[in-house]
């Protein structure tokens, strides 16, 4: 359950110092007080202090073009736009019949216009409103074959708006439609309070328009879910299998198995999205094992899972296990267990992992993820899907390491094989998604959206490089990214961020042997450098002192070029 | 229920909207009287109200209630 609407109100005025502080312009062609209110109460619960600027009813145009509007004064970080189907409605209503079938398309050549300017003057992320399907039914079902309909013409809108927000880079677009498909039309509006107020949700749909818009904000400033930790009995199939056994869990035909089938499925689903699924049970290893081997109907299979453990230890000291393992955040993990007992254990033990609170019917359970948008992304390559993959052949490294007497020749015997190149257009998604993504390995921490990177790959007062690195196990992809900014007396590196997967192999020297090579194909003498400090990223608060770099204060470095000696590694 | 038990139920969400315990409605108060009912305290009334009372107002209720009597009288109808 979400909090009430009132609740948000109530949050407004609490004591926000420490959060995270940002700027947000709010317009739309509709009441907008409500949702600033939503917006700002429930950034609160998840740790944000938004300032919101709240600009006048249906003042979308003057606030755009007006070089001098309160919007570009203000310097925001985020322009919401909330425009209103209502608004829409009246618009189509008043176009000639035989404009109505381009209507969608003029719209959108509208909102481009203002993400434009919005972009040039202020270089603020734009969040904005997609339509719900609200018909004025004058066609009856016919409707949606007459392409001069007015629900022929929002369905186009939408897709048109997914479309170029894609092409934009900095625009997200929140699914307003999709929201009053799970909720209906009764739900997010109320028809008296339009008319009467200009208000376009009413007040119990509020709180779920503001958590979409945050959970936007959240991705963007990189707090995401990376990795889905599962329980078993009871969560993955029905039954216990250490006593109902192989023949008597309850998945696919047996009993509500279908339940657990679509559970998976949809699990299934999420990886090749990138999100990495763990499973964490109390239960024999190969007990535990076995349905995943054996059982015909499971949907998940061993490969899907990136690390398994099935032991008889507490939950909490397995979950921080798989954390270290796997070596990402632990407010990046969801733990996902029937038993309200063991939710109340890991939740209390490690307050940073989300814990939902599973519906009891296990028939509710996709439903319940999907509503509960725990896995909200703003970027998608199609290197996601090996994700998965990648983290189990890190298994097999740990096991070979385990092998050899010393770590240099268990670095040896990995054959890796590394790769500097500029930014191509190719790889602009991941290189973004990496700047959105890293916390750790980040020495700035700039995010970048796709329209960033691509920028500065075209731009001459940058020097970009990309790295890749595979081993005998497997391809680990694109892993590291650096972007070097020309000044006139150095080059400076702007970011630096990698991969927490590949740490320790020798890919940080292999790096800065990189970043040197390119200073000095530059036509430079000397690399400037900074660290800023972010409560992640402590691991390599002092990288630049072990490589060398003379530190100036302040988290500043630099580097005369020709003092450096390339730094030794085993990746060819 | 009685008229006063509507309003005791009111006051408290008056309390609740407005975020203030110490605020006490009467029939003839109006939105002269609690500083902060503008219209967007009006609509988050309304919307309490409705939640707690399980009613719809119509619209006329809506931009026609001159003070908090006239709120009880359409509750009472409804309810």
């Amino acid at each position: 359950m979400l909090p009430k609407f009132i609740e948000l109100k109530k949050n407004c005025k609490k004591d926000m110092t420490g959060l995270h502080e940002m700027k947000i312009a709010l317009m739309g062609d509709c009441a907008t007080q409500h949702i600033a209110t939503a917006i700002k109460g429930f950034g609160f619960t998840k740790g944000f202090a938004f300032d919101v600027l709240d600009t006048d009813y249906n003042q979308v145009i003057p606030q755009v073009m007006d070089q001098e509007s309160e919007t570009y004064k203000f310097g925001p970080f985020i322009v919401l736009m909330a425009m209103c189907v209502e608004k829409l409605y009246e618009e189509f209503v008043a176009a000639e019949p035989e404009a109505r079938a381009s209507f969608a398309k003029k719209k959108i050549d509208e909102y481009v216009a203002y993400w434009t300017t919005l972009k040039e003057r202020c270089g603020c992320k734009i969040i904005m409103f997609n339509f719900p399907e609200a018909d004025d039914r004058v066609y009856g079902n016919f409707g949606s074959l007459v392409d001069s309909s007015f629900i022929r013409q929002v369905r186009e809108l939408n897709l048109l708006l997914g479309d170029k927000a894609q092409e934009s880079g900095n625009v997200y677009i929140v699914d307003v439609a999709y929201l009053q498909n799970a909720f209906g039309r009764s739900f997010l509006h109320d028809e008296k309070l339009y008319y009467s107020a200009k208000m376009t949700f009413a007040p119990d749909a509020l709180p779920y328009i503001a958590k979409e818009v945050v959970s936007i904000i959240e991705n963007i400033t990189g707090h995401m879910k990376k990795c889905a930790v599962l329980d078993l009995d009871n969560t993955l199939w029905g039954g216990v299998v250490g006593d109902d056994g192989l023949d008597g869990i309850q998945i696919g035909e047996l009993g509500i198995g279908k339940a657990f089938a679509a559970f998976q499925t949809y699990l299934k689903e999420l990886t090749k999205r990138g999100v990495i699924l763990a499973v964490c049970s109390k239960n024999d290893e190969d007990k535990a094992k076995e349905p995943f081997i054996k059982h015909p109907e499971m949907v998940l299979r061993l490969e899907d899972i990136a690390i398994f453990v099935a032991n008889w230890e507490d939950k909490a000291s397995n979950i921080r296990y798989i954390q270290k393992t796997l070596n990402i955040g632990m407010d990046s993990m969801v733990f996902f267990d029937d038993n309200p007992f063991e939710r109340n254990l890991v939740s209390s033990m490690i307050p940073e992992i989300t814990v939902p609170e599973m519906p009891e019917d296990p028939a509710d359970y996709v439903s319940f993820v999907q509503r509960s948008n725990l896995f909200e992304t703003i970027s998608f390559s199609k290197d996601d899907s090996k994700r998965t993959k990648q983290y189990r052949e890190e298994a097999g490294r740990v096991q070979l390491q385990a092998s050899f007497s010393s770590y240099e020749d268990y670095l040896k015997n990995l054959e890796m094989v590394g790769q500097a190149l500029p930014f191509d257009t190719f790889h602009y998604p991941r290189i973004a998604q990496l700047t959105q993504r890293s916390n750790q390995f980040n020495l700035r921490t700039i995010r970048y959206s796709e329209e960033d990177i691509k920028n500065i790959a075209l731009d001459d007062n940058y020097v970009t490089r990309y790295f890749t690195l595979k081993d005998k196990f497997g391809d680990h992809g694109l892993i590291s990214v650096v972007i070097m900014k020309k000044e006139e007396e150095a080059l400076f590196v702007d970011t630096w961020l990698m991969s927490c997967r590949v740490l320790k192999r020798g890919m940080e020297e292999y790096i800065m042997n990189s970043i040197v090579a390119a200073a000095k194909e530059a036509g430079y003498d000397k690399l400037r450098a900074q660290y800023i400090k972010t409560p992640k990223n402590s691991m390599v608060e002092h990288i630049y002192d072990n490589m060398g770099w003379k530190a100036l204060g302040d988290g500043n470095y630099e580097l005369e070029v020709g003092n450096y000696e390339n730094k030794k590694t085993y990746i060819n | 229920m009685g008229r006063e038990e509507i309003l005791e139920k009111v006051n408290e969400i008056f309390q609740e909207v407005f975020d203030d315990d110490s605020i006490e409605v009467f029939e003839e108060t109006t939105a002269d009287d609690i500083e902060d009912w503008d219209s967007l305290m009006h609509i988050t009334l309304i919307s309490e109200i409705e939640g707690e009372f399980g009613f719809k107002f119509q619209m006329k209720d809506v931009v026609g209630m001159k003070n908090v009597g006239e709120m009880l009288d359409i509750i009472q109808e409804n309810i």
